[in-house]
């Protein structure tokens, strides 16, 4: 077997507790990334949906003709950040009212003329709900000539996106936070590794054996710690998902790119971990 | 090929351990470097191999220069010097063979040849029938002899030895006088730090260099024949 195969697996079998304790702290510091993952990406699902129904709503003029109208949603779909452009007209805008406000039957009865107007409502695309666009879109339908008027939930979009920044801060600072744990973690459980081969080092450097050569075994079982804390971490996630979906609500299982962009952080991780234990020991041997 | 010039070395809280010291030891030769304990016998080895860093002057050693040499490029200095103790220094829980097997794996050998190589030396060092042996079980004669097989392996051209006969008896201390030797009649320098004057003075051919409180006091090669070094 390869020389650096066979001592990294070398340092599981001669304290395999050691190893073994190593990978599952990892796991469980990666596993606090994993949930804040988990909550990020369910965070975002909810405000995506909540963010499907931000629109635009430009009302009609009266006295707006049929091919004025379709001039303005023809024009309005050419923007290249609108999904769909949905006519409503005075009729079907007072039908909903009648559904929507029931209680006030009496009121809609009593009407001798429609006093709603006729709307556009407009769709915008997923990732063009920003403040920015709604306001691009708002202000390029109020100079349509037959639109009498435009609204939209400023404040509402407003928030949203303050919230969509926040939780990605959060869960950004919390999981680099944790990720940091976890190298240290795995630095620690190295520097064990690296005394109990302190000997080897010794004769190593001794006998004039380069030190990348003597860092690649170690560098290797970090890498393997850190993958193994990864999959312990995916694993202890999921379990935490099942639980909450079963017992609480249903929430979704993270996206397979974040999983693996995951095990490679844990693995790269443990590298960058074990090439700072290995360097700090070489500095001190001579 | 191995120049000392005007070296100084001093450890940190401590007084100097070597004071411009200079000399300069030519390929295939014999050397003994001798002094009370605390002479600073231990220091000029470790400066040789570049485990220490002078504090002033100059060390070279073929070609290398104190210097020079980054940290990163010690290793090769290293393949060209080779050194044993004392105390051995071999890997406990391995075999003779799996001792010097190791050496050479992490010195570039190819594989193929790291078991018949570590054979050959074991061999050469007078172990070949030992080779499977544990090293922690072999007497102090026998581990010596394994830690100079692996002193070998990437064929350096001077042999540095710390009071290597330190902890053996005298049978075993003349066996591994011989060998040494031995190696040096094949061209090999050999520099061995000793406080053992009886078995220094056993060896005329080898010159002597004397050290004391870090001081070069004596060095037989400008000591005029005939005349009784020592003091100076
Ligand atoms: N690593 C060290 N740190 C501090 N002082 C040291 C160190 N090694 C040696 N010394 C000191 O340097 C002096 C020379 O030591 P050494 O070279 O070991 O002498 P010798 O080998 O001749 O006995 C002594 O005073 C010793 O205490
Ligand atoms: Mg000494």
């Amino acid at each position: 077997m390869n020389y650096v195969l066979r001592e990294a697996l070398a340092g599981f079998k001669r304290a395999p507790v050691l190893t073994g304790l190593a990978a599952a702290m990892v796991g469980l510091a990666l596993f606090v990334v994993g949930l804040f993952g988990l909550v990020t990406h369910n965070l975002q699902v909810a405000l995506s949906q909540i963010e499907s129904r931000v629109e635009v709503v430009a009302y009609l003029r009266d006295d707006a003709s049929a091919t004025d109208i379709e001039d303005a949603v023809a024009g309005l779909r050419d923007q290249p950040e609108v999904e769909s452009v949905i006519f409503v007209s005075k009729d079907s805008a007072l039908a909903r009212a009648r559904r929507d406000l029931s209680d006030f039957e009496e009121v809609f009865r009593g009407l001798e003329s429609n006093p709603l107007p006729a709307s556009l409502e407009i769709q915008l695309s997923e990732g063009n709900r920003g403040p920015e666009t709604v306001e691009l879109l708002a202000s390029i339908a109020e100079v349509i000539p037959v639109v009498e008027d435009v609204q939209y939930g400023r404040e509402w979009v407003d928030r949203l996106d303050t919230l969509r920044s926040l939780a990605g801060a959060a869960s950004a600072g919390l999981g680099l936070a944790f990720a940091l744990v976890a190298a240290l973690i795995i630095g620690t459980a190295l520097r064990i590794a690296i005394f109990a081969r302190r000997d080897e080092i010794y004769v190593m450097r001794l006998v004039g054996a380069r030190d990348a050569f003597i860092r690649r075994p170690f560098l290797l079982e970090g890498f393997l710690t850190g993958l193994a804390g990864g999959v312990v971490a995916i694993v202890l996630t999921a379990v935490a998902w099942r639980v909450v979906s079963r017992f609480l609500f249903r929430i979704e299982w993270l996206p397979a790119g974040w999983l693996l962009a995951g095990l490679l952080a844990g693995g790269i991780l443990g590298g960058l971990a074990s090439i700072q234990a290995v360097r700090r020991h070489l500095k001190e041997v001579t | 090929m191995i120049k000392l010039e005007k070296v100084s070395k001093e450890y940190a809280r401590r007084g100097p351990a070597l004071r411009d010291v200079s000399f300069h030891v030519r390929k295939g030769e014999f050397v003994f470097l001798t002094g009370h304990s605390g002479s600073g016998k231990s220091t000029t080895l470790r400066l040789i191999h570049l485990a220490e860093r002078p504090t002033a002057g100059e060390v070279r050693v073929s070609g290398f220069s104190s210097d020079m040499v980054k940290e990163g490029e010690i290793w090769k200095l290293r393949r060209r010097v080779g050194m044993v103790f004392q105390d051995f220094r071999l890997l406990r829980g391995r075999t003779a063979l799996e001792n010097v097997g190791f050496a050479l794996e992490v010195t570039d050998a190819r594989r193929e040849e790291v078991v018949p190589r570590a054979q050959r030396l074991l061999s050469q060092v007078g172990l070949a029938a030992k080779s499977a042996a544990l090293v922690h079980e072999l007497s102090g004669g026998e581990q010596q002899r394994v830690a100079i097989a692996r002193a070998l392996v990437t064929d350096p051209v001077v042999l540095l030895a710390d009071e290597p006969t330190g902890n053996l008896d005298d049978r075993a201390t003349r066996g591994i006088m011989e060998l040494f030797w031995d190696i040096n009649a094949l061209g090999m320098a050999v520099i061995m730090a000793t406080h053992d004057l009886d078995l220094v003075k056993s060896y005329p051919r080898a010159r002597t260099l004397e050290l004391d409180q870090g001081r070069l006091v004596y060095d037989s090669a400008t000591v005029p024949a005939g005349s009784d070094g020592g003091e100076v």
